[in-house]
């Protein structure tokens, strides 16, 4: 089933964000400090911190691992999503922390960027950072904070668009304002 | 900003930009009235008043940003939230002690703000039944009321339009009380999942019906119209289902002052009964006086017995308001009972977060041996995909898989039975347990009935029958050890015509004291089955105008 840039502005409806407003706030003034390498400086501890490019080449690659084979699109979905996402609030830098980790564990553990590994390896990565098992927590370990900003950011936003309701079986679920006459309606 | 996280609590306790917001708390010179509280009961009593008086309301919680909805709703559907996470509820504000037969869970029942727990809120608003304001005389269980159902018709009849209901007007109900006018708007189309109960209730000879809804079906006083995101309970993004804010905000246009994070720690006297300031703490820890010169305290069924408890006096030793000692005793809540399980058929759950049938067949049969009840049939019943979707240890196909397994075939039925009321169900203050402004916390004894629990079995009953008769496996049944409170703060400021069996009089009126007025379902003498708030707008409304009246009087 074809993601759409329809469900990416009702994913991105959901949780409180409109793509596009976004882009006159993102990371401004960070421009110039923008690496060769897609990295900005956080200007703290010298650890580097991926420009929006780069986050959003790194989500849109996990994306293939944790959406179902079915789904089609997925590229141009995860950068409309993040288009509202990446806002300057502390979410967006939640996104972009929790990615820089994926990516240095993934440089150490494979020698390559996240998106240039292959799905089962972006798999293993998740697993072995124990993304699958933790609970998602925006302020705890790693594994926590990856399932909180990473997995489920990407899995919520799917699954709360009308495409994503759709493989499940529900054209208007949880979060999407998908109108008040489809719980009326028997199935199709 | 988007995100769960980008959202403020507003509590005093939560840090980071809570003191010194810019905004003035100091009290409001020459007020008439002073409201403590700003949920739908305070709201309203403001909104009525503050055309022709001088109104200033005081609520302990934050004023919340209507931006940040989608945001909470975010937080409402991430498993890394709890329920009270999803308003800010809890912390040193919001403590509590529980000492009773049953746990009570204050804080996933209620919010504090302005809106109060409407906030929060199914929007579920039926008019209690005849009987209920005579449950003495007519089924010798607790007190009668010292009004009747035909003292607070026109009232209901006010409410439901103030709070926008959409319902069936009593066409197709023929159990529901007497009414003299259509509900405001159509109720809501049947459910897919009512058509498959209808059948199945038919050849049992039980009605279903439609149920009234502070949900607007259509564009109603400049709100939109029901759009479907499903989340009504804890949030409505959309504004389609009614909270208390409407009112708040047509209060402040016409002139009314609303403070927010303005805890009221006590209420003030004079040697002639008068209350006469409420004192307020402010998040940058000063202390301030309201005065007024009538006061209608509406912070709900458990923050309102605790406000007078903690206003002891030498005057009034055990509470103000208190000389029939009743204060904070017989706290109710209507119980929950339900059943459910799976068919072999899509039933198309988790659209939207509300129900669209009941039934009130069984209401009037209510004695001495069983307690009025209603029944429910759920929009909602079984998980929702997106919520179970980030809780599990697999992604990519086989959590499609396990989504496509667990959601599709849910079927459930819920409803309310009363409680009789009892003196040691009650809220007390906590004997070394503050809050964060150092007043005890409240401690909750919950207790309930042998009556009720009987009448959760007979419910239990029936919706299992219904079940059946619909194909279903009954995968669970939520009987008398497994049922919880539905949230509803009831009694525990009871009205009687009688000062020594009552805190407040028939008009909702403090019987110690001449310029105070309660606006609760604290003051429910006894609860009926069904959900209290319609009732509470009714005499709220009411208590409004008694104030009027005697303010004029003057
Ligand atoms: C999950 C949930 C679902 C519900 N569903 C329904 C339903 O479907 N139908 C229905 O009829 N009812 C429902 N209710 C109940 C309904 O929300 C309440 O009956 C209603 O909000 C009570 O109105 P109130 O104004 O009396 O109190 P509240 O709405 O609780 O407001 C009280 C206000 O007083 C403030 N306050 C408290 N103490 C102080 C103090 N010391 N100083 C200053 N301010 C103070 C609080 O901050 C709060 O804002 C539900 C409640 C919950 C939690
Ligand atoms: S289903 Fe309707 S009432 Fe409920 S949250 Fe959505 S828009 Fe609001």
């Amino acid at each position: 089933m074809e993601l759409t840039r329809r469900d990416a502005a009702a994913a991105l409806a959901a949780v409180g964000a409109t793509g596009g407003v976004a882009l006159g706030v993102r990371r401004a003034g960070d421009g110039s400090a923008s690496g060769a390498d897609g990295a900005v400086g956080d200007g703290e501890s010298g650890e580097e911190l991926p420009d929006d490019g780069a986050v959003r080449e790194a989500m849109a690659a996990i994306a293939t691992t944790v959406y179902p084979e079915a789904v089609s699109g997925v590229d141009a979905f995860v950068d409309g999503f993040l288009d509202g996402r990446l806002d300057g609030s502390a979410h967006g830098e939640g996104i972009r922390a929790a990615v820089a980790e994926l990516e240095s564990t993934a440089r150490s553990w494979y020698d390559a960027p996240v998106a240039e590994l292959s799905v089962a390896d972006r798999d293993e990565l998740l697993r072995g950072l124990g993304a699958d098992t933790a609970e998602e927590n925006p302020h705890g370990t790693t594994a926590e904070r990856v399932r909180y900003y990473v997995v489920n950011e990407l899995l919520l936003a799917l699954y709360a668009s009308p495409t994503g309701g759709e493989l499940v079986g529900i054209e208007n679920p949880q979060g999407y304002a998908g109108g008040a006459e489809s719980y009326a309606r028997g199935p199709p | 900003m988007s995100g769960a996280e980008s959202v403020g609590d507003g509590r005093s306790d939560a840090g980071g930009g809570s003191r010194g917001d810019g905004v003035d708390r100091t009290p409001v010179p020459d007020a008439d009235v002073c409201v403590v509280g700003a949920g739908p009961a305070g709201a309203l009593v403001a909104d009525r008043l503050a055309g022709e008086h001088e109104v200033v309301v005081l609520d302990a919680g934050p004023r919340f940003d209507p931006d940040e909805r989608l945001a909470r709703q975010e937080r409402a559907i991430r498993p890394f939230y709890d329920r009270p996470d999803v308003w800010g509820v809890g912390g040193d504000r919001d403590a509590h002690e529980n000492a009773g037969e049953r746990a009570y869970p204050l804080n996933h029942a209620r919010v504090k703000g302005v809106g109060g727990s409407t906030l929060h809120w199914q929007g579920m608003v039926m008019r209690l039944h005849e009987d209920d304001f005579n449950s003495g005389t007519v089924r010798g269980v607790g007190p009668d009321w010292p009004i009747d159902y035909d003292d607070l018709r026109p009232y209901y009849a006010e409410a439901e339009r103030e709070l926008g209901v959409a319902g069936g007007s009593g066409v197709d109900n023929p159990y529901a009380p007497p009414r003299e006018e259509p509900h405001p708007m159509s109720a809501f189309e049947p459910s897919y999942s009512d058509s498959l109960f209808a059948e199945a209730c038919e050849s049992l000879g039980i009605d279903i019906h439609s149920v009234p809804n502070a949900r607007n079906s259509e564009p109603y006083d400049g709100r939109s119209p029901c759009v479907g995101y499903g989340t009504c309970q804890p949030v409505c993004p959309s504004g389609a289902k009614y909270d208390a804010t409407v009112h708040v905000e047509r209060a402040e246009e016409q002139g009314a002052t609303v403070i927010d994070r303005a805890n009221v720690g006590t209420l003030e006297h004079d040697d002639e009964d008068r209350v006469t300031a409420a004192v307020y703490a402010t998040p940058d820890g000063e202390e301030h006086r309201q005065e007024a010169d009538a006061f209608v305290v509406a912070a709900g069924g458990v923050e309102t017995p605790r406000l007078f408890l903690l206003s002891a006096s030498e005057r009034y030793p055990d509470g103000l308001a208190n000389g029939s000692g009743h204060v904070g005793e017989f706290f109710m809540d209507h119980l929950f009972t339900g059943a459910g399980g799976t068919l072999d058929e899509p039933t198309r759950q988790n659209h939207v977060g509300f129900y669209t049938s009941a039934c009130d067949q069984f209401y009037d049969e209510a004695d001495e041996s069983r307690a009025p009840f209603k029944l429910e049939f759920f929009n909602y019943a079984g998980p929702s995909p997106v919520e179970m979707a980030l809780s599990g240890e697999d992604w990519g196909d086989p959590l499609l898989e396990r989504l496509c397994d667990g959601y599709g075939n849910h079927v459930a039925m819920g409803g309310l039975v009363e409680q009789a009321p009892q003196a040691d169900s009650r809220v007390t203050l906590a004997e070394d347990h503050t809050d964060d402004h150092g007043n005890p916390v409240p401690r909750i004894e919950w207790s309930v009935d042998d009556r009720a629990l009987d009448t959760i079995e007979r419910t239990n009953e029936i919706q299992v029958e219904i079940l059946e008769e619909l194909g279903a496996d009954v995968e669970w049944v939520a009987g008398p050890d497994a049922t919880g409170p539905a949230y509803h703060h009831m009694g525990t400021t009871r009205m009687s015509d009688d000062p020594d069996r009552g805190v407040v009089d028939a008009d909702c009126r403090a019987h110690d004291l001449e310029n105070c007025w309660i606006a609760s379902s604290s003051v429910f003498p006894t609860s009926g089955a069904m959900n209290p708030t319609l009732t509470i707008a009714a005499l709220a409304l009411r208590v409004a105008d008694d104030v009027d009246a005697r303010l004029a009087g003057t």
